[in-house]
């Protein structure tokens, strides 16, 4: 029997009280190997004011390419204390901010490996479903062949590469416009 | 190397687009560019999960979180989890979060002049079981009003978060009340075209889970995004997974 998935409703304005007691904007605990990095960035709604009431959610592989997941069949190794999930609101003036490590690359459906990615779910009210998005890192030089990012049309595949900040290795800074000039790259869910 | 099969797209008109224009809060804040039709890669059909320590019997009684007792009539929300296959999704988490009997939000930025409760805070998780099954107790949400239009009221609701077995099943959702008579004047209800869609998201009144002199029983199943095939059916057509 063939059922369909149940109708998606928004978070509302008020979501944060139930999912505060999971936030993580620390995926990687000390002794989690691989590249530190250290993301922050707004959420901004169309006018370019900011969005207060969003959390993102993010969903990574660990150093080595692979997932905490049994579906993931690759024979990489697994990581203590690492389990690739992060849950990060926003604040007054719209801003996140998390600390992870970079992934390593999982394989993508042309047989080739994706380049380092992020996976990210966007929640604020006025979303009547989630958003789905991606974070990719500069100067990956998997970048230029990832499939994700060539389904992008060029112009806008900028909006999904996170961008250094001059003076602090490690920081990078990735902003969530949800509509209007500059507005994210998102992918059906 | 290839992995196992996606998960199943939306059918038509089963879900919201994501500008609706009388849900005000979604004018500025829906992408207006269409969405880029992403295949499903490992990144997309794997997906946290959780320990089932994570959800004691308090985090799905909250009607027990607190000193005393919480003002209102008590009910038991449970149902199952199942994808579009009709399997149940056992061991994900399930989370709620909804106003206390008067109509109010434990948040600062709900102004609604009603009386919040020292013995509600209004969240709670819990994880299915191996059939799919969960259960909270808690006590029935008040309607209370917004300012998305001229005397606007949301009909009484519980809001629903899940995870299911990958970062593609993910939903967030709202569960009604049966016999509600502000449904037909809610605009966020009505976001989605399908009318058996939308009627799923109301409860049904269940008479096995109430609770004789205790509580009324609602139940809710909620069906998550199911494989596009199963793994044995791509075995038959000659792929390994």
């Amino acid at each position: 029997m063939s059922l369909h998935a149940t109708t998606s409703q928004t978070v509302g304005p008020f979501f944060k009280i139930g999912f505060s007691w999971l936030y993580r904007d620390n995926l990687a605990g000390p002794g989690v190997s691989g590249e530190r990095v250290e993301i922050s960035g707004r959420i901004v709604d169309g006018d370019g004011q900011p969005v207060p009431d969003g959390v993102i959610e993010i969903w990574q592989a660990n150093s080595n390419g692979k997932y905490l997941h049994p579906d993931d069949a690759q024979k990489k190794p697994i990581e203590q204390g690492f389990t690739g999930f992060g849950r990060i609101p926003t604040d007054d003036e719209g801003r996140f901010h998390f600390t992870t490590i970079k992934p390593g690359r999982v394989p993508g459906p042309d047989g080739n490996l994706q380049s380092p990615h992020l996976a990210v779910s966007v929640f604020t009210r006025g979303l009547l479903r989630r958003l789905v998005t991606r974070i990719y890192f500069p100067d990956e030089p998997g970048n230029n062949q990832d499939f994700a990012l060539n389904l992008v049309e060029a112009s806008r595949r900028g909006t999904l590469i996170a961008k250094k900040i001059d003076g602090r290795p490690g920081a990078l800074e990735w902003n969530v416009i949800l509509q209007g000039p500059g507005e994210t790259v998102f992918f059906e869910a | 190397m290839s992995f196992p099969p996606g998960y199943r797209r939306y059918y038509p008109g089963t879900q919201p687009r994501h500008l609706h224009p009388s849900y005000v809060s979604s004018r500025k804040r829906a992408p207006l560019q269409p969405l880029v039709r992403l295949p499903h890669t490992l990144s997309e059909i794997t997906g946290p999960s959780f320990e089932p320590e994570i959800a004691d019997v308090k985090a799905s009684d909250l009607t027990r979180q607190h000193a005393g007792e919480p003002l209102g009539e008590r009910i038991i929300v449970s149902g199952r989890v199942l994808d579009e296959n009709s399997r149940p999704v056992p061991q994900t988490l399930v989370e709620i979060w909804q106003a206390n009997a008067a109509g109010r939000y434990l948040h600062s930025r709900d102004q609604h002049h009603a009386p919040l409760d020292p013995n509600f805070t209004g969240c709670g998780h819990a994880m299915t079981d191996s059939e799919g099954r969960y259960r909270f107790v808690t006590i029935r949400p008040g309607e209370y009003p917004w300012a998305n239009h001229y005397n606007a009221w949301r009909p009484a609701h519980i809001h629903f978060s899940l995870f299911g077995p990958a970062f593609a099943t993910r939903l967030v959702t709202q569960m009604y009340f049966p016999g509600d008579p502000l449904i037909p004047y809610d605009p966020i209800f009505h976001c989605t075209d399908d009318e058996k869609a939308r009627n799923r998201l109301i409860s049904i009144f269940d008479w096995e889970t109430t609770i004789p002199a205790e509580a009324l029983g609602y139940r809710f199943d909620i069906v998550l995004s199911g494989r596009e095939s199963t793994p044995m059916e791509t075995h038959a057509h000659g792929e390994k997974s």
